[in-house]
C-alpha cells in the first residue's frame, strides 16, 4: 500500500496533467474525458483475479458454458468502467459559496453541480483528508462539504477530488478540480481574562436580579455564566438571562490598545472573543484597531462580520 | 459585511445564530470497514441463497438442508442484532464441514466433494459477514462457486439459470456504494441487470476468440465420471449414460458427399458371445483370423476420422471398411484395433464400402461362434425362435422378417428408463416389460436368430450423426451410441438389420400422425420440438465450440487453421472496437443542446473570408469585423451589410436564434461570393 501510495505520488509530480495542480481553473469547471482517471480498486483487483481463475477453470475443464459465463461476468466488470466514467462526464461544477468559520472548524463549502441532464449516483469529494459523499438528479443540486481550516486570513480552497466507484465498487473513477477561489477564515475566538471592558458595568448590575428583565433560549456563543440554570431545569431547556435594555444599550469598546503582554495573534484572538460575545450577548460594541481605525458602533450580523473580516485580515 | 469569498460566486449570508453545521454527509476513510447494512446484508443472504440453490440437485439432500438452516438462522439472528456469530461456534461448524462432506462422499478430493465445501464454506463466510469488505468477498466467492455449477451440467436452462444467479450478487455490490437509493430495493438489480445485457456482445465477442486449451493444465476433466464411450460388453443398461451424455465422440471429413443419413453407422466392435445377461467379444481367436471378404457395390467412400479419446483399442469407421489405416488392423469381422489404447484425440483415414456383399462364403468357425447361445435360458424366446424356424423351415430371410415384425407391432416402446430384467433378460424384455433402447432390441434380436439357427451378431458403434455445414464435417456424440446386428444370410453374406429402428419408426410415425393425441398434446409436443431446436442450438454452438471448431470457424472465409496467435490478436482487436463503442456510448450526452447553427454558418462566412485575408482577430466583435470586410470588399458591401445586419439582429436579439430564419442565413453565407472590385 506504502508503494502504490508513493508511485502515485511519483505520478502526479511527473505528470502535472495527471492531478491538475498546476493552475487553478474559474468556474464553471466541466469534468470530461481529459480529466477523468480510471484505475481498479482493491476490490477491482480481488475480482480481476478471480475472474482469472475462473477462466482458467473453465478452459481446463473445457467447458463451453462456464467460459461463457465468466466472458459475460469479465465483459460487464469492463463495462462497468465506463459506467463508473460516465458517473463523472458532463459533470460541471457552477458555483462554490462558502460560510463564514472560524479557524480550526470545518468550513461550509457550498458545491453547486450542473448533471447534465441525468442523476448522478454514488459520487464522492475528498478534501483535505475529508471525505464526503453525495448524489444528484438530473437536474443537479448542491452539496455542503467541511473543509478543514488552520489559521484565520485568505485560504486558497485546496484541490477537490471528485470520484465515484459506480456501480459495483471495482473501479474508481476521480477528476481533480482546484477551483480559483480563496475563502476567508475568521480568527479563532479565545476566550478568558481579561474581561471585556464594560464587563466591570456588567458586573456591577449583575448582583440585582432586577437587572434582568427577562429570559430568553439559549443561543449558539452565549456565555455559561448568564444560563439560567434554575429556570432551565424547571422549562427542560436551557434559558439564558437577557439583560435588561440598559444593560443592552451601554455601548462597549474593544481596543487594540487595551491588551499588553501578549503576542499578536493571542491578541486578535482575544479581541474576536469579545466580539464574539458582545455579539452573543446581542449588546452594541465598538472594535478600535492596531491602525486606530475604529469598526462601529453598531450591534448587528453584518457588524459582526465586518468586525470578524477586519481582524481576519488584521 | 464584507464577503468573506474572493472570486466570482459572493458568500452566503449566513445569520451568525443559524447552526453554523450544516448536516455533512461524511463518510468513514477507512473504506472496507463499513458495517453492513440490513439490506445490503439480505441481498448478500440472497446471493448465497440463490448459489445454494443452483447446487441443490448434485448435493446430498441432509447437506443442503442443514446449510439452509444455517443461513436461515444467521439471517434471523442479524435482523434482530448485529454481530458476529461466536467464534467458538463457528470454529466447530468449520471442523464439523469437511468431516460431514468426507462422511458424505467417502472422499474430499474430486468435483462433487469440492463444490459441496466451497459451497459450506460460503455459507460459513455469510456467519462472519459484517463489513463491506466480507460481502465483497462473498459476492466473488459466490460467482466462482456459481460457475462450479456448469462443471454438472452444462444444459441452456441451466446456464441461465447460473447468469440469473449472478443478478443478486451484482445487486450487493450496488449496495454497497455509499449513496445507494435508499427507497426501490428492485432499483439495485438494475444496474447489474443493464450490464449483463449490454455486455453480451462483447461476452460473446471474448467467448469466440479466446484460445481454448487442446490438452487441459491439470486434472483430467470429468475424472469423476469415467467416461469411457462404446464399451466390448453390452448387458441392459450399460450405455444409457452413454445416450445422454451430450459430448462429441468424433468427427468426421469426408472426400465429396457425406453419405445419406440411413448409412451412417459407424462400426466399433464385434460382440460375439452372449452369456446369458451380457455381450462380448469373446474369443479373440475370432478377430485374430483373415479378415472376410468383402465386395464392394457401388463407389467406395475415403473419409478422415478425428476420434475424442476412448482409453479403448479400438477404431470406429463407416459400415464396412476396407482397408485398415496405418497403426490398425483390420480384424475377421471387420472392426479395426490398435496396439495401444486411445489416450489423446486421435486421426487417421479410412476407405468403407457403403453398399456391399460382406463374407459370402461363411467360416464354419465363425458360424459356430455366430450361433453361440449359453443354456438354459430364455425358454420362451428360444420356443418363439424354434416356431419360426418350424413355419419358415429353410427361409432365414423370412424368419427376420418376423422377429422385426414382432418389434414392430408387438407393442415394444423405445424407452430410455427402461425396468429392469431379472435372470432371463430376453424372455422378460420380449414377453413383459417390451421398453428398451438399442441394446435391449439388438441384444434380443441376436438371442432369437441364433436360436432359430440364423447366424448373428451384434455390432456396437454409433449410428447418425450432425452435419455440420459451415466446417464440413460430421460431428457424432456420444449419445449417438448404438447397437445394431449383422445376420448371415446365404447368398447375400452378412446382413445389416437394426431392429430398434423398428421400434422408433412406430414411435415417431405415431407422434407425426397425431392420430390419437389430443389437442393439448401436440400443443405440448410442438413447443418441446421447438425446445429442443433451441437446446440442439446451444449444444452445436456453445457447448460444442471447441478448439478444432475455433480454429477452423473462418475456413469459410478462406483462412483454414487458426492459430493460437491469430486468435489472441482477433480477440484483442475484438475488445477494442467493443470498449470503442462502448466509450462512444458512455461519452453520448442525451441532454446536450444540438450544436449552434448559427455559430457555424458564422464561421463557415469566417473562412470564406479568410481565403481573402480578412481573419477575423481575436479581440473583435462581429460589428467590427463586418466593417473592416466591408471596407476591404467593396464590391461585396450590400450582401456583407445584409449579412451583418441579419447575423447581429439573430444573434442578439433573441436568447435562442428561431430555426428557420437561422436557415437562411446559412443559405445566404453558402451563396456569397466575395468580390473585391465592383461590377
Amino acid at each position: 500500500m506504502a508503494f502504490a501510495q508513493a508511485l502515485v505520488a511519483r505520478a502526479e509530480r511527473r505528470l502535472p496533467s495527471l492531478t491538475r495542480t498546476r493552475a487553478a481553473e474559474s468556474l464553471p469547471i466541466r469534468l470530461h474525458r481529459r480529466r477523468i482517471y480510471i484505475l481498479p480498486t482493491r476490490s477491482g483487483l480481488g475480482f480481476a483475479l478471480l475472474l482469472v481463475v475462473m477462466l482458467l477453470g473453465a478452459l481446463n475443464y473445457q467447458n463451453n458454458a462456464a467460459l461463457l459465463l465468466t466472458c459475460l461476468l469479465g465483459a460487464a466488470v469492463v463495462n462497468s468502467m465506463l459506467v463508473a466514467f460516465r458517473g463523472l462526464n458532463g459533470l460541471r461544477l457552477t458555483q462554490l459559496r462558502a460560510d463564514p468559520a472560524c479557524a480550526g472548524d470545518p468550513l461550509p463549502l457550498h458545491l453547486q453541480f450542473d448533471a447534465d441532464g441525468r442523476p448522478r449516483h454514488a459520487l464522492r469529494i475528498d478534501i483535505d483528508g475529508e471525505a464526503f459523499s453525495f448524489s444528484l438528479d438530473g437536474h443537479g443540486g448542491e452539496t455542503t462539504v467541511g473543509m478543514p481550516t488552520e489559521r484565520r486570513g485568505w485560504m486558497r480552497v485546496p484541490r477537490v477530488r471528485i470520484s465515484s466507484t459506480q456501480p459495483f465498487g471495482l473501479f474508481r473513477a476521480w477528476s481533480w478540480v482546484a477551483p480559483e477561489q480563496e475563502v476567508l477564515v475568521y480568527p479563532r475566538p479565545l476566550h478568558g481574562p481579561p474581561a471585556p471592558p464594560g464587563a466591570e458595568d456588567g458586573k456591577r448590575r449583575e448582583r440585582g436580579e432586577e437587572d434582568y428583565a427577562q429570559l430568553r433560549e439559549y443561543r449558539f456563543g452565549d456565555p455559561l455564566k448568564r444560563v439560567a440554570w434554575k429556570a432551565s431545569a424547571r422549562h427542560d431547556r436551557l434559558l439564558i438571562r437577557e439583560l435588561d435594555s440598559a444593560a443592552h444599550d451601554a455601548p462597549q469598546r474593544f481596543e487594540w490598545t487595551m491588551l499588553h503582554g501578549v503576542d499578536r495573534e493571542t491578541r486578535i484572538g482575544r479581541l474576536a472573543g469579545w466580539v464574539h460575545e458582545a455579539h452573543a450577548a446581542g449588546r452594541t460594541w465598538t472594535l478600535v484597531l492596531e491602525d486606530a481605525r475604529a469598526i462601529g458602533p453598531g450591534a448587528d450580523h453584518a457588524h459582526y462580520h465586518r468586525c470578524m473580516t477586519a481582524l481576519a485580515l488584521s | 459585511m464584507s464577503a468573506s469569498l474572493r472570486g466570482e460566486s459572493g458568500q452566503s449570508r449566513h445569520p451568525w445564530s443559524r447552526a453554523p453545521w450544516p448536516h455533512f454527509s461524511q463518510e468513514q476513510t477507512s473504506a472496507g470497514s463499513l458495517t453492513l447494512d440490513a439490506r445490503a446484508f439480505d441481498l448478500l443472504c440472497l446471493t448465497v441463497a440463490c448459489t445454494l440453490a443452483v447446487h441443490l440437485p448434485h448435493m446430498p439432500a441432509w447437506l443442503g438442508a442443514a446449510l439452509a438452516a444455517l443461513m436461515l438462522l444467521r439471517w434471523l439472528q442479524r435482523r434482530t442484532r448485529r454481530g458476529h456469530i461466536p467464534a467458538l461456534a463457528r470454529f466447530a461448524l468449520l471442523i464439523a464441514l469437511p468431516l460431514a462432506i468426507v462422511a458424505s462422499y467417502h472422499t474430499p478430493f474430486g468435483r462433487a466433494p469440492g463444490t459441496a465445501l466451497a459451497i459450506g464454506l460460503l455459507v460459513l463466510k455469510l456467519l462472519e459477514s459484517e463489513r463491506e469488505r466480507d460481502a465483497r468477498m462473498t459476492v466473488g466467492f459466490c460467482c466462482f462457486v456459481l460457475m462450479s455449477a456448469l462443471l454438472f451440467t452444462q444444459t441452456l436452462a441451466m446456464s441461465l439459470l447460473v447468469a440469473f444467479a449472478l443478478l443478486p450478487g451484482l445487486a450487493t455490490l450496488r449496495a454497497l456504494q455509499a449513496d445507494a437509493p435508499q427507497r426501490r430495493e428492485l432499483g439495485l438489480f438494475k444496474p447489474g441487470a443493464g450490464l449483463l445485457l449490454a455486455s453480451s456482445p462483447l461476452a460473446l465477442l471474448a467467448f469466440v476468440f479466446v484460445p481454448r486449451l487442446s490438452a487441459p493444465l491439470w486434472g483430467a476433466p470429468g475424472a469423476d465420471v469415467a467416461r469411457t464411450g462404446i464399451s466390448d460388453r453390452m448387458s441392459p443398461g450399460d450405455m444409457r449414460d452413454l445416450l445422454i451424455d451430450d459430448s462429441p465422440a468424433m468427427r468426421i471429413g469426408f472426400d465429396g458427399a457425406p453419405p445419406p443419413a440411413n448409412q451412417r453407422y459407424f462400426r466399433g466392435v464385434v460382440l460375439w458371445y452372449f452369456d446369458g445377461r451380457a455381450w462380448s467379444r469373446g474369443v479373440t481367436g475370432i478377430r485374430n483370423e483373415v479378415p472376410q471378404a468383402v465386395t464392394s457395390r457401388g463407389g467406395l467412400t475415403h473419409y478422415e476420422v478425428t476420434l475424442e479419446p476412448t482409453r479403448r483399442r479400438w477404431l470406429f469407421a463407416l459400415d464396412v471398411p476396407v482397408q485398415a489405416p496405418d497403426g490398425a488392423r483390420l480384424g475377421a469381422d471387420r472392426t479395426l484395433d490398435r496396439s495401444r489404447p486411445v489416450d489423446e484425440t486421435a486421426r487417421y483415414e479410412v476407405t468403407s464400402a457403403t453398399h456391399y456383399v460382406l463374407a459370402p462364403q461363411i467360416d464354419p468357425a465363425l458360424e459356430r461362434a455366430a450361433l453361440q447361445l449359453p443354456a438354459d435360458y430364455d425358454p420362451r424366446a428360444t420356443a418363439l425362435a424354434r416356431s419360426w424356424r418350424a413355419r419358415f423351415v429353410q427361409d432365414d430371410a423370412a424368419i427376420v422378417r418376423a422377429a422385426l415384425d414382432l418389434f414392430r407391432s408387438g407393442g415394444f416402446a423405445y424407452n430410455l428408463a427402461a425396468p429392469p430384467l431379472g435372470r432371463d433378460s430376453v424372455d422378460d424384455f420380449l414377453f413383459d416389460t417390451k421398453q428398451g433402447y438399442c441394446e435391449h432390441y439388438a441384444g434380443a434380436f441376436a438371442f432369437l436368430m441364433r436360436a432359430a439357427g440364423v447366424p448373428a451378431r451384434v455390432v456396437a458403434g454409433y449410428h447418425g450423426g450432425y452435419w455440420n455445414d459451415y466446417a464440413q464435417y460430421l460431428l457424432v456424440r456420444q449419445s449417438e451410441a448404438h447397437a445394431w446386428d449383422e445376420v448371415w444370410l446365404s447368398g447375400r453374406g452378412w446382413v445389416r438389420v437394426d431392429p430398434t429402428a423398428m421400434v422408433r419408426r412406430v414411435l415417431f410415425a405415431g407422434t407425426a400422425d397425431g392420430g390419437d393425441g389430443s389437442g393439448e398434446d401436440a400443443w405440448w409436443l410442438s413447443w418441446s420440438d421447438r425446445l429442443d431446436v433451441v437446446n440442439r442450438l446451444w449444444d452445436r454452438s456453445v457447448i460444442g465450440f471447441d478448439a478444432l471448431r475455433q480454429s477452423t470457424m473462418f475456413t469459410p472465409f478462406g483462412i483454414p487453421h487458426l492459430e493460437w496467435g491469430e486468435l489472441a490478436i482477433g480477440l484483442a482487436a475484438g475488445i477494442v472496437v467493443m470498449l470503442g463503442l462502448g466509450l462512444l456510448v458512455a461519452l453520448h450526452r442525451p441532454g446536450a443542446p444540438p450544436r449552434d447553427a448559427l455559430d457555424a454558418a458564422q464561421r463557415r462566412l469566417q473562412e470564406k473570408l479568410g481565403k481573402h485575408g480578412l481573419a477575423r482577430q481575436p479581440q473583435e466583435g462581429p460589428r467590427d469585423f463586418f466593417a473592416r470586410c466591408m471596407l476591404a470588399l467593396p464590391g461585396s458591401r450590400p450582401e456583407l451589410a445584409a449579412l451583418a445586419r441579419t447575423y447581429l439582429q439573430l444573434r442578439y436579439g433573441h436568447a435562442a436564434p428561431p430555426a428557420e430564419p437561422v436557415r437562411a442565413y446559412s443559405r445566404a453565407v453558402r451563396n456569397f461570393r466575395a468580390r473585391r472590385v465592383v461590377k
